[in-house]
């Protein structure tokens, strides 16, 4: 028997079995709407705008390992999800978006709020198609939970005009779809793979380079034994932090723009870097000239085109971590590497990361607080300096997530990422470390938090300024703080500095703020205020809690390396 | 390494927006691409595209690379060294021509194989001559300098842009 286009939207997601579909409604998604009212087994969450709903399910995709649902209208609906997409591209999040469009008869006719969202969004999906034939929808939407689990994981989207929603057609959902052009890799070269692993059993100075890959492919437990087996140190990207327990003792730190300093020696002095699931993204590498000069490279990627592509490679092996972990696993001897371990820990003592304890709440003692009051859970952040220091400064033993936008760098993804994260998984304890800047961003999603009863904890670290490109004026640009100050208003004098006491209030009160949406909210500025404002966090059950943490204004994250630079050039001080 | 042509044969899903798709990649990582064909195969759902790159071999990895990442394509062939028939049709009118002209133009297209039917005068009028051409992209290209240096601002040129196929022998190009 035939069913309509929107009975077979919902019975498709049932099969897949998604529990959380995050939904905005509009015009040309009412019937789907409608039958999700019909519904009990998917929650829908409503978000209040369709980017930080997009968000928001990438949090749920991190925290769950599932595949994100979205559902969104057609025109404004669809446009607001574009920077979520690319984000979750960039980050290689499984989102399937479903955009409603206008109907078939009306595409091309600039009809209200038709938009073409899959021209739009070609460049930043995994795959993205418009619905032109009912019989076509139940395999398209196999397609698509397919092609976002799978391989390196990604942003499907699905575009449904309104007649085919409503349009009778095949019952049948199919339990797997063969994609011709799609195929991926779900096996290694083992020729391959034996090459790098003697490259690096006749190392010195080898050093294991881990990213983001290993989180998605739950391979950090292989890759600790693996670096145990063979006594080899390890760092990691912002987007691999966690791959190791940040207190094993082969762990150096992480790498990059705002690495530690004995990692990014490490990097510059190894003579075999060995390096899984990372794309050597610009903030790892810096000057490509100078990128590990002394050493030999392997590189271990599920994507294919992401290798030669920044970095050129002594042995390439196209493969999910994983499934390559495993076997070196097995083939894993013990190496002596004591020498070059002293080294790293030389440097490790010659300038480590900085407790600072000398003025006022220092972001290295709010990081620490919430590393004592959250040993476990999911942390998320937002992007900027804060999101910098917490990828220095949270510890994460196993079992504890991270969840940071690290490709796109999206100011605001941070906090409608933690609702959803909460959302999926709401027996860990959900920490959102953000900026002011970033915070206010998507500051509207605390009606959805309120709404969906999830208790997270907020913090806010306020130094008044987007402080991230500030640090850039303060460094590089005379002290010139233009459009950085979040304080200026109409009246404030040309050619500011910095800040004095004639500087007029910050905007908004965000203590006030949270407790008109019926959240908690409070302000620190000592220790053992926020201790014990964290405490009280953790404990509460009912509602969000927004601690707002009053930082110096002109702090800055060290160590850095100007973009552009070699690693070796950290500025320290 | 250097800058060099190069030539892939592509099998994409013969869909809406695919072509957009693989043109869009060209554009987004700014590779140079010089021509792109596309049309239907022996099977209706199959398209096939002759595409020519200027890059250099890195270039030309990553390129093919991002095409085999994409859902829609599938198959990607390196045409660059194998041996292959290519022609790529041209439309060349010559307007403003005195007896003289044309009789010019006629031996244009004589050294240019207009016997083997590879440039033929499709048309002719009072003043005007009408070449279609059917050699190798580089032939056309000389073809179009040499009438543009005899017959200056006259001449109007239409490109169809190339298309190959792996030889049967192993000497042809």
């Amino acid at each position: 028997m035939d069913i309509t286009g929107r009975k077979l939207f919902v019975k498709a997601l049932q099969e897949e079995g998604v529990d959380t579909i995050f939904a905005y409604p509009g015009g040309m998604v009412t019937d789907i709407v409608d039958e999700l009212y019909k519904q009990d087994s998917i929650h829908v969450v409503l978000p209040r705008h369709e980017q930080a709903l997009i968000h928001e399910a990438e949090g749920y995709a991190r925290a769950t390992g599932r595949v994100g649902v979205c559902l969104v209208t057609s025109g404004p609906g669809a446009t607001n999800t574009i920077t979520g997409i690319a984000d979750a591209h960039y980050d290689s999040i499984p989102l399937v978006i479903f955009t409603g469009q206008v109907p078939q008869s009306l595409i091309g006719n600039d009809a209200f709020q038709e938009v073409d969202i899959v021209g739009m969004t070609r460049s930043i999906v995994k795959y993205g198609v418009t619905v032109r034939d009912r019989k076509d929808l139940g395999r398209i939407i196999k397609m698509a939970f397919q092609i976002a689990s799978s391989g390196k994981p990604g942003p499907v989207l699905i575009d449904i005009p309104k007649d085919i929603q409503t349009q009778n057609g095949p019952a049948g959902y199919p339990d797997h779809v063969d994609i011709r052009g799609y195929k991926p890799n779900e096996t290694v070269h083992i020729g391959q793979l034996k090459k790098a692993y003697k490259i690096l059993k006749s190392a010195k100075q080898p050093l294991l380079l881990a990213g983001g890959g290993v989180n998605i492919s739950g391979a950090q437990e292989l890759l600790t034994t693996f670096a145990e087996k063979m006594h080899i140190p390890v760092v990691t990207t912002v987007m691999g932090k966690g791959a190791i327990p940040t207190d094993h003792p082969l762990y150096v730190g992480n790498s990059g723009m705002h690495g530690r300093y004995a990692a990014n020696m490490a990097v510059s002095e190894c003579d075999v870097l060995f390096s899984v699931g990372t794309r050597f993204n610009d903030r790892i590498t810096g000057d490509l000239n100078e990128f590990a000069p002394k050493a030999k490279i392997v590189h271990l990627d599920i994507d294919a085109s992401s290798i030669s592509r920044n970095v050129v490679v002594d042995v390439p092996v196209v493969s999910d971590a994983k499934i390559a972990l495993e076997r070196l696993v097995e083939w894993a001897e013990a190496k002596n590497t004591d020498k070059w371990l002293a080294k790293i820990g030389m440097w490790q003592e010659e300038n480590p990361l900085e407790m600072r304890r000398d003025h006022g709440l220092s972001p290295q003692m709010i990081m620490e607080a919430i590393n004592d009051t959250y040993p476990q859970g999911i942390v998320v952040t937002d992007v900027g300096q804060h999101q910098m220091w917490a990828t220095q400064y949270i510890t994460m033993p196993r079992g504890k997530q991270m969840i940071t936008s690290g490709g796109l760098g999206t100011m605001g993804f941070g906090f409608p990422a933690a609702v959803g994260a909460k959302i999926g998984a709401p027996d860990k304890d959900v920490v959102c470390i953000t900026g002011d800047g970033g915070m206010q961003m998507n500051m509207q999603e605390m009606a959805t938090a309120i709404c969906e009863k999830v208790p997270l904890t907020i913090c806010i670290l306020n130094n008044n300024y987007l402080g991230m490109v500030r640090q850039m004026q303060q460094l590089f640009y005379g002290k010139r703080y233009e459009i950085t100050c979040l304080r200026r208003q109409i009246g404030c004098p040309d050619g500011c500095k910095g800040p004095n006491e004639a500087c007029p209030p910050y905007v908004p009160d965000f203590v006030k703020w949270a407790e008109s949406y019926g959240a908690h909210g409070q302000r620190v500025t000592s220790l053992e205020e926020a201790k014990a404002a964290l405490a009280e966090a953790k404990e509460r059950t009912d509602a969000p809690t927004v601690i707002e943490f009053m930082i110096a204004t002109e702090e800055i994250v060290l160590p850095m390396v100007k973009s552009g630079n070699p690693m070796s050039e950290m500025i320290l001080k | 390494m250097g800058m060099k042509n190069r030539w892939i044969a592509l099998y994409v899903e013969n869909q809406v927006g695919v072509l957009a798709k693989v043109s869009g990649l060209f554009s987004a990582k700014c590779y140079n691409l010089q021509s792109l064909t596309v049309g239907t195969t022996e099977h209706e759902d199959v398209s096939r595209m002759t595409i020519c790159v200027t890059s250099d071999d890195i270039t030309f990895e990553q390129i093919k690379k991002q095409l085999n990442c994409m859902v829609e394509v599938i198959k990607v062939i390196d045409l660059t060294h194998v041996p292959l028939h290519m022609k790529e049709i041209l439309y060349a009118k010559v307007k403003g021509l005195d007896n003289e002209g044309k009789e010019e133009v006629f031996r244009i297209a004589q050294v240019f194989n207009v016997n083997n039917g590879n440039v033929k005068v499709a048309d002719i009028g009072e003043d005007s001559v009408l070449l279609e051409c059917t050699l190798t992209d580089h032939r056309n290209d000389d073809l179009i300098t040499l009438l543009k240096k005899q017959f200056k601002s006259k001449v109007e040129i239409v490109r169809g842009g190339a298309v190959a196929i792996e030889a049967i022998s192993t000497s042809c190009r």
